[in-house]
Order: structure tokens, then C-alpha cells, then sequence
């Protein structure tokens, strides 16, 4: 007698079941890179922002002080400068690096002699570590020693050195245009990766259109590198807004607080001055700026419709 | 509308020499088709009429103005990319309607250019697309309306199907004839498709190697190739070209590799026992009891006709287009037997035509 064989389906078991799901798979390897966000974002974030409403001062466990840290602040005025300073050094660094960036990055993208080395001089600025280079815009900026004020005064165009570090305003322009300095690489680079995405025949047939120097820039050039500079520029907000190592090694905030940044006086106050719970207060107050700028980024973003292929 | 006249114009880039002197006369109204194979120097040359590159000797002229100096935009010529090259921010009405905007043209004006293109095209539907949402024959059609809505003196093509599928670039290659009857603008066309060529032109030109090879009307390139070259690019499936001698010892006639023996109606102007090159299209050959034994190697059934691949005794390669239907097997012999009629004859060292009376 011949028992028909049946092909016997027990249920997979659970363990069998997870290993062939999809989404347990991709749990699974979204896991480490978790881990890590957790670990070194969102716990010293979250940590940040609870300190903000303690009286933790080193060495000393604070307590729950609700939200006195941010009523002292909204009186204090040197908090409102660092707001103002650092508002001005984001904005007007922004705009010269993206237009110096920009200018940069259109030159590099003609046919020049010895292109590849002069795009690789470019990105030196950015690749120097902040510091060293902030240690060189010291001498630079010294009252005393200033090549600035040396060549000037060689060439005849002023009688007496400039106080680059020590007067307000000069400090100001000072520690921006250092930012620039700095900025102007990571600016320029990123935007040539962009014009050398553009077509030559879209030039070619523009060209032929009719379309001068400038309207080539302006309607082939200029449309078309707006995503790319929606992200560079989101980027250089970002780093501009949240600078620090510049202004610690040049002025440390000064003179008279006239280039503390946000940044640079959270760190002193909670830091060199120990009050933890009032600096992480004052990080904690740039979040809403940065979300603004993300936030603003986040639309600007947005795929233009003529980036949207198929369909009606 | 213009005539083009290229007068010896060489180009070269730094030590490379793209074109060694090319004289080409473009009439008013012509359709011309610059054909060979890659790097022959016709998108070059090309490029140079649109000002796109500069004339390194030579003088090229558009109607009665030389415009070596002159600026592209100045030339008012209008060119269609192989790639398109539409500008991927704007509609295709805006991309129809740059032109007349960077000139200046009143809004209702350029409106009227760019609907009228549209219809020529039937493009109405899909004027306030972007490009990407268009397909290959679609953008084809949006570059050409740009062209068109200019009205230019001399349109421009630069291998414009390349990036179609075969269907549709047999398709577009009829409506830009049909294009071309109906705007009667003076047209260059390159390509490296001598079907296209064929099919478009009402004037060729072979170029090879930086030189122009033969200038003509299509059948007559067809049927007088000036050499080789043009003999084995003009005509799909080429023409087969066997290698061999003129034989005066007798009847004249010419003789192959493997024993083959054409006889020749009448002797060619060269001496006895001097090497030449028999060129016979395919569909010039025919079944003979007394022909050319040829080993079948590949048949291909078209539906309209059947072509044989075969090798001769003397290991050449000939291929043979049949309207019959014929059902022979690889490995089989079969005779074929040349017509002594629409013969060409070469020159076995220069390659050159070699006359002979029909």
C-alpha cells in the first residue's frame, strides 16, 4: 500500500519568519548606525537641553530650575549682543562667501593653465585645521606685528597701524572676514561640482539663441546650479551660525563682547565660567535658528517641478 | 534663407588636423547631408558653419557674408543637438519662445511664432510641459520647433536621431523631409547613417578622414562611386568589392581570387595584368549555372527578400540580396553570376574609378 506523500507545511517558526521578513532585515541593519545616533546625538542633546533647566554648575548636581536659566537670559543684554553678533557674523559671512564662492567656482570652470592645481590650492583653507589657520589670522590681525598694517603702511595708504582685533567694528569685520577666508573653499568646490553638470550643449544652444555672457549666467547658468546652492549655502549657514574655534582663538568675544557669538558665550559661561545649566541654556537657544534655517533650506530644496521626470 | 559656401576651410585642434581643406557649395533652399564615419570631421565641420568652432583656414560663408569673424548668434543659423540640449528649467513653449525673448520680440508676437511651430510639430498639447516629461521623439521634435520658430537663414542637424529607437528615427526622418519640402530652408544635416543620408538629402556629401570623398545627389553616388571608399559606404548591405587583376589575354575580363572570372563588355583603361577591384552591389547578382561558386554561409530572411552571406573559393566574403524566396541551406554551393551591366571597377592601388563604357 502506497500512502500518497504530503508534502508536510509546518509553520515556520518565529525565528525563521523575522529572518525572512524584509523589515526585520532592514531593522537589523538600520540598528548600528542607531545605536550610534543615540549614543552621540540624541543623549547629549537630550542632556543639553535638561541641563538648560538646572542650576548644574561643575562639579555640583544642580536642580529642576524650570525656566529661570532663559528668564536671567532674556534680561541679559550681552546675550542679546552674542544673538545680534552672531546673526551679523552669519548673515554677511553668508552672502560673501556665496558670491565670492560662487565667482570662485565660475573662473575655475573656464579653461584655464594648470586647472586641477589651482582647483586643489583652492581647498586648502578648508583643509588646514581651523585653529592653525585662526593662529595665522592672529599675526595677521596683531596690533603690533600686522603684515596688513605693515604693507599698507609701506605702500603709503595709511600713517598708522590698524587695531584689526581691538576696536569693535574692526574686530567684527575682522573675525568675518577670516570666516570667509575660511568659508569660501567648501563654497566654491561644491558649486563647481554643479556648473560641470550643466551641459555644454544647453550653452552651445543658447548660444546660438542669441543669449550674451550674462544672459547665459542668467537663464542657463544661474536656474539651473539652484539646488546646488540651496544645499551648499543651507550647509554654510549651518557652520557659519555654529562657529567657534575662529572666534576663541582671535578675540575670545572680544572686545567688549562686541564678537562673542552664541556659541563662543555658551562655552564661556557654562565652561570658563562653570555655570553649566546657564551656557547649555544659551545652546539650547540657538536650536530655534537652526530650525529656521533648516526649516528654510527644507523648502528651498524641494524639487523644482522641471526636476520631476515622467508623467503629467 | 541662404546659400553656405565652404571654401578649403582646414581645422585642426593643437598638432591634430580634422580637416585637411573642404570645399562644399550649398545651394538656396538645399537639403545637404554631411555623412562618414566617426571622426571623419563633419560634426566639426558643422560646428564651424554654427560658429560653434573657430576656422583655423578657409573662409565659410552664409549668403553673400563671410562669417569667419562673425559671432554665432549673429549668424542666424538655428542647430539641432544630438542630445537636444533643451533647457531643462523651462516649458517647452519657453524653450520654443528663448530665442525671440533674449531679441526682444513683444510677448503676443513670439506667442503667435511659438504656436504656429507647435502645430507644424504638433506640439499644442504639450507646450506647458518640461522636457523630462517628454519622450526622446517628443524632445526631438521641441528642439526642432526651436529652430524652426527662429525662421534662421540655415538649419543645423547634428546626427538629431541617434538617440531614437530605429522605428521612430525612420518615423522623424520622414517628417523632417516633409519639414524641409515645407519650410524650404536651407538644411545641413549630419549623420553618420547613410540611409538617412540617403532617404533626406537632395545632395550628399561622403566625407572620410578629414576630406570629402565624392559630392552628389544620393543615386548618383549609388550608382558611380567615385572610389571605394564611397563604393563600401553607400549602400546597405555594401556593396561587395572582390580583389583581383584585368586580364587582356583574351576576351577581356577580370579575374578574382579562387579562379573567379568576370568578363568585362568593355576593356578598362589600364594595362594587362594590373590589380583592380571588382565592386557589384547585391542585388546585382544572380543565380547562373555557369557563375561564381559560392559557399552559403548565413541566410537572412527579410520577408521582402532574402540576403546570402556566402565565401567564394578565394575565402572573400560576398553577400547577395534575392526577391525570390529562395530556400538554400548553410554549407551548400550555389553559382552566382554578376550582371556585366551595373558593374564597378576600381583601381587596385589608388582605389580610384576606373571608367569603363557600359
Amino acid at each position: 500500500m502506497t500512502v500518497p506523500s504530503v508534502a508536510v507545511q509546518s509553520r515556520p517558526s518565529i525565528l525563521s519568519r523575522l529572518a525572512e521578513s524584509r523589515n526585520a532585515l532592514g531593522f537589523g541593519f538600520m540598528l548600528p548606525a542607531a545605536a550610534l545616533l543615540l549614543v552621540f546625538l540624541t543623549y547629549p542633546l537630550g542632556l543639553g537641553v535638561w541641563l538648560g533647566f538646572t542650576d548644574t554648575r561643575i562639579g555640583r548636581p544642580g536642580i529642576f530650575i524650570g525656566v529661570e536659566n532663559y528668564e536671567y537670559l532674556w534680561s541679559d543684554s550681552v546675550f542679546w549682543l552674542s544673538v545680534f553678533n552672531t546673526l551679523l557674523y552669519t548673515v554677511s559671512a553668508s552672502i560673501l562667501k556665496f558670491v565670492l564662492g560662487l565667482w570662485l567656482a565660475l573662473i575655475l570652470n573656464e579653461k584655464l593653465p594648470f586647472k586641477s592645481f589651482f582647483r586643489a590650492i583652492v581647498l586648502l583653507p578648508w583643509v588646514v585645521p581651523t585653529v592653525l589657520s585662526a593662529i595665522a589670522f592672529w599675526w595677521i590681525y596683531d596690533s603690533q606685528f600686522s603684515i596688513l598694517s605693515w604693507a599698507l603702511q609701506q605702500m603709503g595708504l595709511i600713517d598708522h597701524r590698524i587695531n584689526f582685533l581691538g576696536d569693535p567694528t574692526n574686530a567684527r569685520a575682522s573675525v568675518i572676514a577670516a570666516n570667509v577666508w575660511r568659508g569660501i573653499p567648501f563654497v566654491a568646490i561644491t558649486l563647481l561640482a554643479g556648473l560641470q553638470t550643466i551641459p555644454q550643449s544647453l550653452y552651445e544652444a543658447a548660444t546660438l539663441d542669441g543669449a550674451s555672457r550674462w544672459q547665459l549666467f542668467r537663464y542657463v547658468t544661474l536656474p539651473l546650479l539652484t539646488p546646488i546652492i540651496a544645499i551648499t549655502m543651507t550647509f554654510s549657514v549651518l557652520f557659519t551660525f555654529t562657529d567657534f574655534q575662529l572666534i576663541y582663538v582671535l578675540t575670545r568675544g572680544g572686545p567688549v563682547n562686541a564678537t562673542h557669538l552664541m556659541a563662543t558665550l555658551s562655552f564661556q559661561r557654562g565652561i570658563a565660567g562653570g555655570q553649566l545649566g546657564e551656557g547649555a541654556a544659551i545652546a539650547v537657544a540657538m536650536i530655534p535658528f537652526l530650525l529656521a534655517a533648516i526649516l528654510f533650506s527644507y523648502f528651498g530644496l524641494q524639487r523644482r517641478r522641471w526636476q520631476q521626470g515622467g508623467g503629467d | 534663407m541662404a546659400s553656405v559656401a565652404i571654401g578649403d576651410v582646414y581645422k585642426s585642434f593643437g598638432a591634430a588636423q580634422i580637416l585637411h581643406g573642404v570645399s562644399i557649395d550649398i545651394d538656396d533652399g538645399e537639403f545637404v547631408t554631411l555623412v562618414g564615419p566617426s571622426g571623419c570631421g563633419k560634426s566639426t565641420l558643422l560646428r564651424m558653419i554654427a560658429g560653434l568652432e573657430k576656422i583655423s583656414r578657409g573662409h565659410i560663408s552664409i549668403g553673400s557674408r563671410i562669417v569667419n569673424d562673425v559671432a554665432p548668434k549673429e549668424r542666424d543659423v538655428a542647430m539641432v543637438f544630438q542630445n537636444y540640449a533643451l533647457y531643462p528649467h523651462m516649458t517647452v513653449a519657453e524653450n520654443m519662445a528663448f530665442s525671440l525673448m533674449l531679441k526682444g520680440v513683444p510677448k503676443a508676437e513670439s506667442d503667435a511664432g511659438v504656436k504656429q511651430a507647435a502645430e507644424i510639430l504638433g506640439l499644442v498639447p504639450l507646450l506647458s510641459r518640461y522636457p523630462r516629461q517628454l519622450s526622446g521623439g517628443q524632445r526631438q521634435r521641441v528642439a526642432m520647433g526651436r529652430a524652426i520658430v527662429r525662421n534662421p537663414q540655415v538649419f543645423l542637424f547634428d546626427e538629431p536621431l541617434s538617440n531614437l529607437d530605429a522605428k521612430l528615427r525612420v518615423q522623424m526622418r520622414a517628417e523632417i523631409k516633409e519639414l524641409h519640402q515645407r519650410l524650404k530652408t536651407t538644411t545641413v544635416y549630419v549623420t553618420h547613417d547613410q540611409i538617412e543620408a540617403m532617404t533626406m538629402a537632395d545632395k550628399i556629401v561622403v566625407m572620410h578622414d578629414g576630406l570629402v570623398e565624392q559630392i552628389g545627389p544620393p543615386l548618383e553616388l549609388y550608382d558611380r562611386p567615385n572610389n571605394l571608399f564611397v563604393a563600401s559606404f553607400i549602400g546597405s548591405p555594401a556593396m561587395n568589392l572582390l580583389k583581383g587583376a584585368f586580364a587582356n589575354d583574351g576576351p577581356p575580363s577580370f579575374r578574382g581570387a579562387g579562379g573567379i572570372s568576370v568578363p568585362l563588355r568593355k576593356p578598362p583603361s589600364i594595362g594587362n595584368g594590373e590589380a583592380m577591384v571588382l565592386g557589384v552591389r547585391p542585388e546585382h547578382l544572380r543565380l547562373a549555372d555557369d557563375g561564381i561558386p559560392v559557399k552559403v554561409a548565413v541566410i537572412e530572411p527579410t520577408g521582402s527578400e532574402v540576403q546570402i552571406i556566402g565565401r567564394t573559393a578565394g575565402g572573400e566574403d560576398i553577400v547577395a540580396n534575392f526577391r525570390e524566396r529562395h530556400s538554400f541551406a548553410p554549407g551548400e554551393t550555389i553559382r552566382l553570376s554578376v550582371d556585366p551591366g551595373p558593374i564597378h571597377l576600381f583601381h587596385g592601388e589608388t582605389g580610384k574609378r576606373i571608367e569603363t563604357a557600359r
